[in-house]
This record gives structure tokens, C-alpha cells and sequence, in this order.
């Protein structure tokens, strides 16, 4: 299982980049793993508010329904297109090709919001799964 | 994410195999089980299209023998098994004295007075104290052999292209529904040409310390005719393509037989008494209480287990099983509908029928079971 040191992540295993006041936001590898194929997501359209740790949308996979966390406070600016046509990029580079949407951060100042984890808190999360 | 069940789950005699193979593991009925090993869709579409390879050691075996063994289970299940020939399997149900669905079962007759009973992991304790109740006092005796057994199917169209060559059956002669003794890569089995997937192929009993030397002769054998392990999560969706039931969901004990438009196995015309035969006969001659039906999804989210089925917009019904299909590209449910709704939905349903997706009515189609028939 891969957790990329320079990701934050939320203990509803999303994963979220911040790059400036922009956040990018997806599903963990462990996220994919567990889910099995994924056959369709659903994110916040451009222009929705969301709150960090509410439920924002949901990932289908074959087994399962999830919803989908925001780990962020801000306003969607863009959804990964890609996505809807191959929900599978979820899989099979879910920290890449399969991120899921973007936000403009409320708080704009570029810091990474309270209560994420570290990729290190992250891993000890997983690793004991309750 | 995992479920927490108590306590540590049995290994079957191929858990270390499937550890080796990467497999992603799961408490499945007590028992440590593949669920997948990689794309469950891709094992789907495999077992589809070439062949897949499943571990179903978790299936409870529970023998009946004895001079009696026959009229025992003429009495405790619904079929009548007296007429079954010696080297035959069939499908059958065992139920309550109200009619309710205990356990949906194979049983292969292996000789004149030896029988092979397969039931459901979560159900075998349950069969085995009921057969044993219902043959006590007779020259019947149940005998719980899941331990002495572990089960490997190879399903798909290459099947038995991929068994020929490793067995001393003549194939071509081990009918649909055949099961009798055989070797397998050298191995004493028990063939059987039965399955849960839709497509043709053989359910194996072999030995446990026979296991991993049968699988591997068959995954090796299989390598040029691209040959997968699939889990069970592959096992579920091929299953709810070809309209099989599950335990737990189209099945329990609250559904009859027939509700589960599987009337046609309880033998009424059968002379021996049978437990549940006075409920199930007047549940023959009544209206259906409810219909098992098919529905395909418009849009891409997918009815699950439990969601409620509306017509214009008033519950109708509910889902039992639901998935995307790999083979249809659209997601599928079997539910049970109101027989009124069923009717009216089949006759008029475009625009009316629904599944409540946690809020959102999403648009739903009738359509015949199975979704999915081999092309013969």
C-alpha cells in the first residue's frame, strides 16, 4: 500500500495536495483497495461549497457505496472529468490520473487546515484498522 | 473498513495459496475467504469469457448414509431424492414446517444408499441439526464432512478444456448436473458438473491435503487458456447475472420456495411426508404474496441490498441483490415487487418504476430473469 509522505490525509481516507490556496483532493490507495473496482463517482460540481469532513459525494465500486469526504473548507473549482469516463483511474493511480476534484481554500493562506493526518499518522491508522 | 467478527475465521486448505497470490482476504461466514485477487471485474469477465478458478472449501459437506438415507431425506427436504440416480446432483431446498427457506442445497447421490449434502458456510451447522433431527430414529446417519473436504470450482467456457487433459472422466460424458468419483491430477475426487457462475463447468472435492496439488495442476494446465483465480466477489456478480439466488438475500427464512419463483423443487406430488409439506401446499395454490423480479438501472448508481423499489414514487418493493454487471455494462437487482406492481410494471413500467438510492429515485426497467444465458 502506497501513502505518499507529502499527502495530508483525513481518517476517511481521502488524500488532499495544497499547492498555493488550491487544494486537490482523492481516495487513498488503501481507499481503492478495500472499495474493489470502482465503477462511478460522484463529486461536487464547480461552484459547491463544501465543508471539511462533511459528506460531498460518493464512490460506487462494485461491492460497496461510500460517500466521499471533503477534508477541506472552500469551494469547488474543478472536477476531474476523466473520471466519469473511466472511473477505473480510481484504481489504478489513485493519487494521480485519479484525483477526484478541487477546492479554493476558505482560509487561503496556503497552510494545511486542522485535523489531517500526516502520511505517518495516516499509515499507523491504517495499519490498525477500528 | 473490515468487519469485526469474532473469533479468527477458519482457514480452508488454499488460504496460504491466495496469501501467496496477493488475495484480498475476507471474514466470509466464518471462514477466511479470496475475495478478490485483483479486479473483481476482470475475474468476472475472465470466468465470462476463458475460465476462473475458485476456492469454495467454506461450503459446508454433510453426509448421509445408511439403508435409510433416501427416505430421510425424502423427509427432511423438499426434493424428492429417493428418485435421484446414483452419480446425479440436484438442486433443493430444505425448510421450515412453515415453508421458510432454511437452506438452499446440491445433493449428489454418490451411491445407492450414500449421499453428499452441499449447504451454504453460514447455514451447515443449521442443515446438520436439522437432517440429523429430522433422520433420527431411522437407518439414517449424518455425518459432518466439511472438514474432510476442501472444494475447488473451474467455471468458464474453457473449463473443461482445461480439466480434460488432468482427469480420467470422459467429459464429454459427465453431464450437466453429473457428480461422481474421479481423479484429478492423480488425486481420488469427487467431479461434479455443477456451478454458480451461469457458464459451464466442474465443482471438485478433493482431499485437503490434495488441495493445493489440484489447484496448481489446474492453474498450470489452465495458463495457456487464460486461466484466472477468482474471488467472491466475482462469484457474486456472475451469480446475479445468471439469476441465481442467494442465501440471505432472495432466500431466508421468511421467503417460501416459491416465492422465490422456485416452486418447481418442492415435489408436492412426491408420496413421502415432508417437513413443511402442509404450509408449502397451501402457499402452491395461493396468489403470490410477492414476486422476484429483475430490474436494470438507468442512470450509473447502483440499487444494493435493502433499498426500497417505488412506483411512482410509493414503495413496491424492495431490492435483494444489486451490481454493476461487467457483462451488461449497466447496473442490475433482483427485488421482490408487490405481484400488483410486478404486473403493472411489466405491462406499462417506463417512466413509473424506481429505485430510492439513498434519496433519489433513480429510474429502473423490468426485465426477464436472468440478465445473463450462456450462448449455447
Amino acid at each position: 500500500m502506497t501513502v505518499p509522505d507529502e499527502l495530508s490525509y483525513t481518517p476517511e481516507h481521502e488524500w488532499v495536495s495544497i499547492s498555493g490556496t488550491t487544494a486537490s483532493v482523492g481516495i487513498t490507495d488503501h481507499a481503492q483497495r478495500a472499495l474493489g473496482d470502482v465503477v462511478f463517482v460522484s463529486v461536487p460540481p464547480p461552484g459547491t461549497k463544501v465543508t471539511a469532513g462533511e459528506p460531498c459525494g460518493e464512490v460506487e465500486s462494485t461491492k460497496s457505496v461510500s460517500d466521499l469526504y471533503s477534508p477541506v473548507d472552500g469551494e469547488v473549482t474543478e472536477v476531474n472529468a476523466e473520471i466519469d469516463d473511466d472511473p477505473g483511474l480510481v484504481n489504478s493511480d489513485p493519487y494521480g490520473a485519479g484525483w477526484l476534484f478541487k477546492v479554493q481554500l476558505a482560509a487561503g493562506d496556503g497552510e494545511a487546515p486542522p485535523g489531517l493526518l500526516s502520511a505517518q499518522e495516516y499509515e499507523r491508522l491504517t495499519a490498525n484498522p477500528q | 473498513m473490515t468487519d469485526p467478527q469474532s473469533p479468527a475465521p477458519r482457514r480452508t486448505p488454499l488460504t496460504a495459496v491466495h496469501e501467496d497470490l496477493g488475495a484480498t482476504l475476507t471474514d466470509f461466514a466464518g471462514w477466511l475467504m479470496p475475495l478478490r485477487y485483483g479486479s473483481e471485474t476482470a475475474e468476472h469477465k475472465a470466468v465470462r469469457t476463458a475460465a476462473g478458478l475458485f476456492d469454495l472449501s467454506h461450503m459446508g459437506e454433510l453426509a448421509v448414509t445408511g439403508p435409510a438415507a433416501a427416505q430421510a431425506l425424502d423427509y427432511a427436504l423438499v426434493g424428492n431424492l429417493s428418485a435421484l440416480q446414483p452419480g446425479r446432483a440436484r438442486y433443493t431446498m430444505i425448510c421450515a414446517a412453515d415453508g421458510g427457506v432454511l437452506d438452499d442445497l446440491i445433493v449428489y447421490r454418490l451411491a445407492g444408499e450414500e449421499f453428499l449434502v452441499v449447504a451454504n458456510a453460514a447455514n451447515a451447522s443449521t442443515v446438520y441439526t436439522e437432517l440429523t433431527d429430522r433422520a433420527s430414529g431411522t437407518q439414517a446417519v449424518v455425518t459432518d464432512r466439511t472438514s474432510d473436504y476442501a472444494l475447488i470450482a473451474i467455471q468458464g467456457p474453457n473449463a473443461a478444456r482445461i480439466l480434460a487433459p488432468l482427469t480420467d472422466a470422459q467429459l464429454g460424458e459427465v453431464k450437466y448436473y453429473a457428480g461422481y468419483r474421479a481423479t484429478v491430477a492423480g488425486c481420488r475426487v469427487l467431479l461434479a458438473r455443477t456451478g454458480y457462475t451461469g457458464e459451464d463447468g466442474f465443482e471438485i472435492f478433493t482431499r485437503p491435503q490434495d488441495a493445493e496439488r489440484v489447484w496448481a495442476a489446474l492453474s498450470d494446465a489452465g495458463a495457456a487458456d487464460a486461466l484466472v483465480p477468482a474471488g467472491l466477489a466475482a462469484r457474486d456478480t456472475l451469480r446475479l447475472e445468471a439469476g441465481m439466488p442467494l442465501y440471505g438475500n432472495e432466500l431466508g427464512p421468511d421467503v417460501t420456495p416459491f416465492d422465490a419463483g422456485l416452486g418447481r423443487v418442492v415435489k408436492l406430488d412426491k408420496t413421502a411426508d415432508f417437513v413443511g409439506r402442509a404450509a408449502l401446499a397451501q402457499r402452491a395454490k395461493a396468489a403470490p404474496q410477492r414476486v422476484l423480479v429483475g430490474l436494470a438501472g438507468q442512470s450509473r448508481r447502483v440499487p444494493r441490498h435493502g433499498y426500497d423499489v417505488l412506483w411512482d414514487g410509493v414503495p413496491c418493493g424492495r431490492v435483494t441483490s444489486g451490481s454493476p454487471s461487467p457483462t451488461l455494462g449497466v447496473p442490475i437487482a433482483m427485488a421482490y415487487l408487490e405481484p400488483a406492481a410486478a404486473g403493472q410494471a411489466g405491462r406499462d413500467g417506463a417512466g413509473r418504476l424506481a429505485v430510492d438510492i439513498r434519496g433519489s429515485a433513480e429510474p429502473a426497467a423490468l426485465v426477464p430473469l436472468p440478465f445473463y444465458r450462456r450462448p449455447a
